[in-house]
């Protein structure tokens, strides 16, 4: 994975045409960007094998099928814990969980970040002022340890988490989604259409947010990033709903019942691999859409390197 | 003056809420978190202890403005009552035996990440398509993807279990005497690489990346044209002019940094099980030892508001813009 990654990002510096072509779409911008490729076909499998979990491995994937801790074989291709559970079982289903409480975080915090963001920018004065201190109070306090605090006092269970996580999780979004608002909210056609005598949430939700596409689409990513990385903490510090199969679950109970200490790496590894590449192809997409929507960043020699390049 | 008096004023309200949200947390929470604690503990207690706990907790029968206001003059006396789990001790107690390890883990590896990432991001943006620039960021992105305790019990199986290089546990090998020795000093420092390793690889990628970006931005000012056309050392260009104006963004993210310092540390002080105030914090959130929680709550969040509060006065330093206005 890490080396196809690294090939493909060095070829890119020298040839991409397309990339120079001038006032090309976002749309195609994303289909022809190799990052975003290589991320979008992971996520695809990774969401096939969520819905698919039921048919691939029927029944409960926490029952006992077979002698604990064996190494992986034909028949259990991932081997099994040290209860004797089928490791591929659990990580195929732990699939399911963690990407639904992932997208469910990142849209939620995404949509808050929306509101608080364009109401912010929108409005202005007092009630830009009253938001951006809300948000700048949650964005400071320690996110790991209010997690633990949230997750400690309120009754555990699947909602909980998913509220602590959004609770801790929307002010990063809507800061960044108030600047860009607050930039697009000076533009002239906004100006136009207070003056036409629009409505407020029809100029914040049709005029403003469809010209923020891009950024809200980098913050979504970005939190669902945050959601699938921050409830498998949860869960493996133990304050997660113990009841359900997910990643964070089954590296708690591996690290519970020591699969390391007695070297059963099969049990650590898949669950740990899964959510790094999730992680990494949700990234990949982050970094196709910034560098298609900000040309700075995109992989080419500017004239001003080449010509540093050559002068030493 | 002006913007360090503003910046001041939002540190007591982000403290005052924190100190808000823990009054209301154990007060509002079904469930009642509280009584079942005491079922647990009441027969190892005084009376009066249980009572000031009572008050701490917000299980009496006083109006709630009158709990609040007792509630905040307690905090601001140090009084934050006594540990449940270390029952005798105090919570001041228990947190300021704790506090110095945290602050040397992440302390330790905020600079380390802090100067190697940002002098990485250097060089990547000064040879864009580079070895640097081509290689680091996928493969640092990649290890950042990793749930970090991951890497960590990863790290800590390899090194500590399998190639026994380092300590698995704890700041000191037990029994040694804390004192300025050599031997205890050296011991120290092999239990904190291992923890202070994974903390850096993981933080080191977005150090980089942000550093590489904001100078890229910086590459293309005039100035820097100005310095090629009078013929200095790339070198010096590219730390003297370059990267030195790029530094601004980085030093905010350094006081967002500490804020990881105090509170991010505590996965790593889990899976290490190093002595600090995050491993104390579970353990007392297991333990349902909710004043210890509240205490250790609030002094992570104060000595975060204060490393952020410190970091703004050294901006204002830095930014003659900030003054002006």
């Amino acid at each position: 994975m890490t080396t196809a990654i690294l090939q493909q990002s060095g070829t890119t510096a020298g040839k991409t045409p397309a990339a120079r072509k001038p006032n090309r779409s976002f749309v195609h911008g994303i289909i022809t960007n190799k990052k975003a490729l290589a991320g979008m076909a992971v996520m695809l499998v990774f969401i096939a094998l969520a819905l698919l979990a039921p048919v691939l491995f029927p029944g409960d994937p926490s029952r006992i099928t077979a002698m604990a801790s064996l190494e992986p074989s034909a028949e259990h291709w991932l081997g099994t814990t040290a209860k004797g559970q089928d490791v591929l079982a659990l990580t195929v289903h732990g699939s399911r969980s963690s990407l639904f409480v992932g997208l469910t975080v990142g849209f939620a915090s995404t949509f808050i970040g929306i509101l608080v963001g364009l109401a912010s920018a929108y409005f202005g004065k007092f009630i830009d002022e009253a938001l951006s201190l809300v948000t700048n109070v949650f964005l400071l306090l320690p996110g790991l340890p209010l997690l633990v605090i949230l997750a400690a006092f309120l009754p555990p269970g699947l909602g909980t988490v998913i509220l602590v996580l959004v609770v801790t999780g929307w002010a990063g979004s809507a800061r960044v989604l108030r600047s860009q608002a607050l930039s697009i909210r000076s533009k002239d056609f906004v100006a136009a259409a207070v003056v036409s005598g629009e409505r407020a949430g029809r100029i914040m939700f049709r005029e403003i947010l469809p010209n923020m596409a891009s950024i809200v689409m980098g913050t979504l990513l970005a939190c669902v990033i945050y959601g699938i990385g921050a409830q498998a903490g949860l869960e493996f510090l133990g304050l997660g709903d113990a009841s359900t199969v997910s990643w964070g679950n089954n590296l708690f109970w591996a690290g519970n019942e020591g699969a390391l200490l007695t070297g059963s790496w099969w049990v650590f590894v898949p669950s740990g691999v899964c959510i790094a590449l999730v992680a990494f192809a949700l990234a990949l997409i982050n970094y196709a859409v910034d560098e298609v929507t900000n040309p700075r960043l995109r992989k080419i020699k500017t004239p001003k390197d080449t010509e540093r390049s050559t002068s030493k | 003056m002006r913007f360090i008096l503003r910046r001041l004023g939002f540190y007591l309200i982000a403290f005052w809420a924190s100190i808000t949200l823990n009054f209301l947390l154990p007060r509002f929470m079904p469930g009642d978190p509280v009584s079942r604690m005491f079922a647990r503990s009441q027969d190892r207690m005084q009376p009066e202890q249980i009572e000031a706990l009572r008050k701490l907790l917000g299980v009496d029968d006083r109006p709630l403005w009158e709990q609040y206001i007792g509630y905040i003059t307690n905090i601001f006396t140090g009084q934050m009552g006594v540990s449940i789990s270390r029952f005798p001790t105090p919570v001041t107690e228990v947190i300021s035996s704790q506090i110095g390890w945290t602050l040397l883990l992440g302390g330790t590896a905020l600079v380390i990440a802090a100067v190697v990432g940002n002098l990485l991001g250097v060089l990547a943006a000064w040879r864009r398509g580079g070895a640097v620039d081509s290689a680091l960021p996928p493969l640092l992105v990649f290890i950042g993807s990793f749930p970090y305790f991951w890497l960590a019990m990863g790290a800590l199986y390899l090194f500590g279990v399998v190639l026994n290089w380092f300590p698995i546990r704890h700041a000191f090998t037990a029994g040694l005497e804390p004192g300025f020795t050599w031997e205890f000093i050296g011991d120290v420092g092999a239990h904190l690489v291992l923890p202070a390793l994974t903390i850096v690889l993981v933080s080191i990628g977005g150090w980089m990346l942000g550093m590489r970006n904001t100078m890229i931005a910086t590459n293309s000012e005039d100035y820097i044209t100005m310095a090629e056309a009078k013929g200095l050392r790339p070198g010096r260009i590219m730390l003297r002019y370059a990267a030195r104006n790029a530094m601004l963004p980085s030093v905010t993210s350094f006081g967002m940094g500490l804020g990881f310092v105090v509170g991010g540390a505590l996965l790593t002080e889990v899976v290490f099980a190093y002595p600090g105030v995050g491993y104390q914090l579970l353990n007392a959130v297991q333990g349902l030892d909710y004043p210890l929680m509240q205490g250790l709550f609030l002094t992570i969040t104060a000595a975060v508001l204060l490393a952020n509060f410190l970091v703004d006065i050294l901006y204002v330093r830095l930014d003659p813009r900030v003054r002006s206005n």
